[in-house]
This record gives structure tokens, sequence and C-alpha cells, in this order.
């Protein structure tokens, strides 16, 4: 029994980052038609991170991402056609094409709003936490941001803030290393980003983020201290971005980083590693039904219209 | 020359002639160096003078406060003016009040330098024009340069002022090309430029709007009437003589202004000449700005959301009573793929 539920945990992580996968590749090899004109940073090689963060979630918890954001939406549960019509700037997308591909939201699947000035929705989200709680509601809340944010002093006054009211949250920070182009040396002189968790008074580890099944356990276990009352955890999970900081191109000739290294994270890439949790049939089925549902997805977003303008024309234009 | 590498070509000189002058920002070390406007300036000067921080503009503005009231003069880098906001308590609790706080016994001479994005869906948070909220405020200045020649005498004269001075610059007139002086030269701040003489209006440019006014005043040559057009170059302070010397000669007024309008720069242009020159005027002045809602993302509206010739030209035709048949030109819009 345990392991029918074990066997069946890993199909839907695996299913769920082979999604995420997917249509970040289908949306870079349509990207050069010019329909999809919104910066977009993509989320190839961090999957394992949304996916099993989003696994240990109920439906009515809420993530607060930032602009990299299709993964986190569509691990969420945003819907999948909204994103790529939202990509395409068209009045069906998930923001009615208002906010392009850094601002994402689906709030009947918890993924509040996305957004693109670097750490300001870390306090979002512990504002969300805070509403729970006065609410009486049993929801939590969950901040995610990269390594950089984590320079920002709002990440500093909001762990601080939520760490004394024990508020119903987690903190989410994926380490990829980079700030754009800069060297997480570079810019901070103690790197363990977790260490900072424990100035505040709240627990704090770094795990393997290119490994879901960890992601998920540890994610478990912060939600279920947050759940009981225990407060916040600041969870850093370690993994790598393939493609450049903005956009839908390699970047080696950029020579801020090595093929060699961009190889060696490639070597660990978290959905093909887990390739093992299903079988050649169900992988197979699996592909299929995804190519199909962005067949559909593309397919909608090309067809819908575009929104109103609500700019007064011109008399006479 | 470009735009972009005329305000490398300031900054290289500046750091040149005065050892204190350096370079903060973050990401300044990026291999693409801020669009190229900071190329070679590590390479040249190292990082003593060329200061990476992390993500912490709040904290490097505060940084460049304290740097600056101790003799250095720091040039603060912002891939977006939108991230400005995330240091306006440094700017204008502590920049802008320091001198006269205490009695003006020290001076902040400090530059921030501010990219405006536009275009490929940028959206809401990344195409921010903002310069009128960096003009409402006594102890700072304000300048927007339009060309390669100012790119270049603004951004040393906003060096060399003693006093914290936000310089605008727009991200689609980087690549803009034309001649520029060599070597050092100042243009002083706080003085519009008459860029085009004219008799009928007088249409007070900002920004990237004085290149659509002057494809305006083109178009409108050709149907009988004469625009001036004037570049106002620094906002704050803003020379609103030489608008009112030209309003006394033209009688007609139209701001064209790439931003919101309640309490615009456009707003105060008009106030100004209402207070100083109403009598001058023969009929009511025309601002044209941006719609009163976010820069949305969607490709459509984007392309609505912008004014520009096509929209000055018809508001110095109505301004002047004069309309003629199917003369408007249509508005073009430059190529940019993006990503931001
Ligand atoms: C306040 C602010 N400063 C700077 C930027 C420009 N910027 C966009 S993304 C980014 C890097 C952020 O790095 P990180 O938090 O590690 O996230 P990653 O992109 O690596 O996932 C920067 C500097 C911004 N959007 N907002
Ligand atoms: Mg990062």
């Amino acid at each position: 029994m345990k392991t029918d539920g074990q066997r069946e945990l890993k199909k839907q992580l695996y299913y769920r980052m082979l999604l995420l996968r997917r249509s970040e590749e289908r949306i870079v090899a349509n990207y050069h038609l010019r329909e999809m004109r919104s910066p977009p940073h993509m989320y190839m090689g961090h999957e394992a991170v949304a996916a099993g963060v989003c696994a240990a979630l109920r439906r009515e918890d809420v993530i607060y991402p930032y602009y990299r954001s299709h993964g986190w939406y569509l691990a969420k549960g945003g819907d999948l056609n909204e994103m790529i019509a939202e990509l395409h700037g068209r009045a069906t997308g998930c923001s009615r094409g208002w906010g392009g591909s850094m601002h994402l939201i689906h709030i009947p699947s918890g993924v509040m709003g996305t957004t693109a000035i670097v750490s300001g929705n870390i306090s979002h989200a512990a504002g969300a936490a805070l509403a729970f709680r006065m609410k009486g509601l049993n929801a939590i809340s969950v901040a995610i941001f990269g390594d950089g944010a984590t320079e920002e002093g709002v990440f500093h006054e909001t762990l601080n803030f939520a760490a004394v009211y024990k508020l119903p949250m987690i903190f989410v920070c994926e380490n990829n290393i980079y700030a754009t182009n800069t060297h997480i040396k570079d810019r901070q002189a103690q790197t363990d980003i977790f260490r900072r968790a424990d100035g505040y008074g709240m627990p704090g580890m770094r795990i393997d983020g290119n490994d879901v099944l960890r992601v998920y356990d540890e994610t478990g276990r912060a939600v279920e201290r947050a759940r009981i009352g225990d407060g916040p955890t600041l969870l850093e999970y370690m993994t790598y971005r393939y493609l450049e900081h903005c956009g839908v191109n390699e970047d080696l000739e950029l020579g801020y980083r090595t093929e060699d290294e961009v190889r060696r994270w490639m070597s660990i890439d978290p959905v093909h590693t887990a390739e093992k949790f299903v079988s050649e049939q169900e992988r197979k089925n699996m592909e299929s039904e995804i190519s199909a549902k962005l067949d559909e997805a593309f397919a909608f977003a090309k067809s819908s219209p575009w929104p109103e303008t609500l700019i007064a024309e011109e008399a006479g234009a | 020359m470009k735009f972009r590498e005329a305000v490398c070509d300031a900054t290289r000189l500046a750091m040149e002639k005065d050892s204190s002058v350096f370079v903060i920002g973050v990401g300044i070390i990026d291999p693409r160096k801020v669009w190229g406007t900071l190329s070679g300036i590590r390479e040249q000067f190292g990082d003593r003078r060329f200061i990476e921080v992390g993500l912490a503009e709040d904290a490097l503005t505060g940084v460049s406060v304290g740097a600056a009231t101790h003799g250095l003069r720091p040039i603060i880098v912002h891939h977006r003016i939108d991230f400005v906001l995330l240091t306006m308590n440094q700017l204008i609790n502590h920049a802008a009040k320091w001198s006269e706080m205490f009695g003006r016994q020290q001076s902040v001479p400090l530059v921030v330098r501010a990219v405006v994005g536009r275009g490929w869906g940028n959206g809401p948070q990344h195409t921010q024009s903002l310069h009128a909220l960096f003009s409402h405020v006594p102890g700072l200045k304000a300048v927007v340069p339009t060309n390669p020649t100012d790119a270049k005498g603004l951004l040393l004269a906003a060096i060399e002022d003693d006093g914290p001075v936000i310089y605008i610059e727009h991200r689609w007139l980087h690549e803009d090309d034309a001649p520029v002086p060599p070597g050092y030269y100042v243009t002083p701040l706080g003085k519009a430029a008459v860029v085009r003489t004219g008799t009928d209006a007088t249409i007070a440019a900002v920004g990237p709007m004085v290149a659509e006014a002057m494809k305006a005043a083109a178009a409108l040559e050709q149907t009988g009437l004469s625009a001036e057009v004037l570049d106002m170059r620094t906002l704050r302070p803003l020379d609103s003589d030489t608008v009112i010397q030209s309003v006394v000669k033209t009688g007609r007024l139209v701001v064209a202004e790439g931003d919101w309008s309640p309490c615009s720069v456009g707003g105060e242009i008009v106030a100004r000449v209402a207070e100083q020159a109403l009598s001058a005027l023969k009929a009511a002045p025309v601002r044209i700005m941006w719609p009163d809602i976010c820069v949305p993302s969607s490709q459509t509206i984007e392309a609505k959301f912008y004014p520009g010739a096509r929209e000055i030209q018809n508001a110095v035709m109505s301004v002047c009573n004069h309309y003629s048949q199917g003369q408007t030109i249509q508005n073009t819009v430059k190529k940019f793929d993006g990503p931001f």
C-alpha cells in the first residue's frame, strides 16, 4: 500500500517536471515567431524545485513566485492555456494580456501574482500568511525567490517579522549561483544562504534542488511546522539555470560561466534523473499527453482575441 | 558616436579627470556592461573605482551618500529606473536634504543613472518613466538627454554638480548615432535647447518625444505651419524662461512628454506659462502625455499606449485652428526585439 503510494507520488512528480520542461521547450521553439513579446526568464534546470515544493502543498495554499515564473505557475496547477495566451498578450491570458511572462497569476490554484522587481514578493507572501492567521484559515503561504533576492533588505526584514510572529509560511530560495550574470561569490561573503535563518530564529537548511524527492520531503516537513503553528522555515534549494538569464538562448559566449560548469549540472538534470520513476510506456504516454496539451494551448492562444486597450481613440484617428 | 557610447565616453573622461569619481551599481560587472555604457571602464580604472554590489539598491545609495559627503563622486547605475524606487528614502529623505539640513556645510555630489525601458512587452514594472517624480523634490536635479552630444555633456555636468542629480536615459535612444564633440565639455544644467525655430506654435518636448516633435514639425511645415521645438533637457531646475520666451513669440503651446499627466513636468510648464505669460496665449495649451494607466505588456495595447509625432501634429493643428485633410503622418516605431 505504502509502496503503491510512493510509486504514484513519484509518477506525479515526474509528470509535473516533464510538463514544465516540455512547456519551456515549446516556448523556446516558438519564440522566434515574435508572437510572444515579453521578456521570458526560462525555468529549465530548476524543475525539481517547483515540482517538489508544489506537490507538498494543498490547493488552498498559496505561492508568491518571481519573474522566473512559468514553472511555478504550472507546478501549482495554473491553467496552461491561460499561461500560453498570456505570453501571447491575449485577452484570454491569466492576466488578460496586461502582464506578460513576468506577471502570471492564477488565483483558483493559489498562484499569486508574479512580479519583476526582485524581492518585493517576499513580503507579500508574509502578508498572505498574516491574513490566513487573522482569518483563522489553515492555509500556508510560500515566498519564492532567487539567491540574488536574499541580498535585498526586504528579505531580511520579512524573515525577522515572520519569525517573530511564527507566521504560517515557508521561504523557498532557488540558489542557481547567479544573479543575472554575476556569480554569488562576487556578491556575498557568506554564501550559505540557509544560515541567514539562524540569525532570525527560524530553521534553515540547504537541500539538493535537483533531487525532487528530497525537495518534496523537506518541503513537507516545513509545511507541517508552518501548519501546526511552529512558524516559518528557510529552505535553500541548490539548482542551476540552463539558458540565458532572460531570453530563450544559451549564453556561453558571454563568458561568465564555463561550458564545463553547465555540462556538470546537466549531467544531474532533474527531469532525466527522475525518468526511472516511470516505465517506458508511462513515459511515452505522458509525452504524448503533454504534447497534445501544448498543441491545444498554442492553438488556443493564437486564436484568442486581443485585450481591450482601455485607451480612448483619438477623435478622427 | 552612439548615445550609449557617449555615456561611456563621459564616464571615462570624468574618471580620468577626477580621481574621486567612481561607478557603483547592481550588475555592472555583467559582461553586457549595461548595454555597453560601461565598456572598458572596469578594465581601465580597476575594481577600486568600479564597485559591484549585490542586489542592494537601497544600501548602495546610502553608501554613496556617505561617500559623497567625504569628497567622493559616485555614479550609481541602474538598469531600470523602476529599481530606483527602492532607493527613494536615501534619495529624498537623505541625499536631497543633507546639504540644507546641516546649513550647507556639506554637499552630496552624486549621480544616479537610470534607464527607462520600452517595448517587447516589458510591461508595468520595467517601462515607467517617473521623471516627474524626481523633478518634484527640492535638493534633487533631474536631466533627460535626448541625443548623443547632450548624453555626454549632461552626464559630465551632472558629475561636476555638487548636489544629487538623476540622469534619466531612454533605452531606445541608446542606439541613436550622431557626431559628438571630442574631449571634455559640459552641457549646462537647467538650460533647455531650441532645436528648431518656428513662429506659429511652441512644442516643449521631453526625452524621446523631442524626436517625435521634430518629425511632427517637419510634417507641419508641409501644411504651412511653423513649429518651434524645445528640448527641455533638464527638468529640475526647469528652464521655463526659454518656454515663455518662445510662447511670447508663437502664442501657442503644446507639451510632449512621455509620462503620466497628473503632477507632470508638462503640468508645471503649463502652470508657469499661465502664471507668467497668460496674455501671450492665443489658445489653451495642450499636453500630449501617456494614457492614465500602467504600461501594459500586450503588443496591441503597447502599440496604442505611446503617443508620437501624429498626436503632436494633431495637437499643433488644433491649437492653431488649422485643419487640413489627409495630411496627418503615421507614427513609426523602432524595431526592438527585446528581450529587455
Ligand atoms: C530590485 C531589482 N533590482 C534589480 C533588478 C534586475 N534584475 C532582474 S533579475 C536579477 C537577478 C536576480 O537574481 P536571483 O534573485 O538570483 O534570481 P534568478 O534570476 O537567478 O532566478 C536582477 C538583478 C530587478 N528586477 N529588481
Ligand atoms: Mg539566481
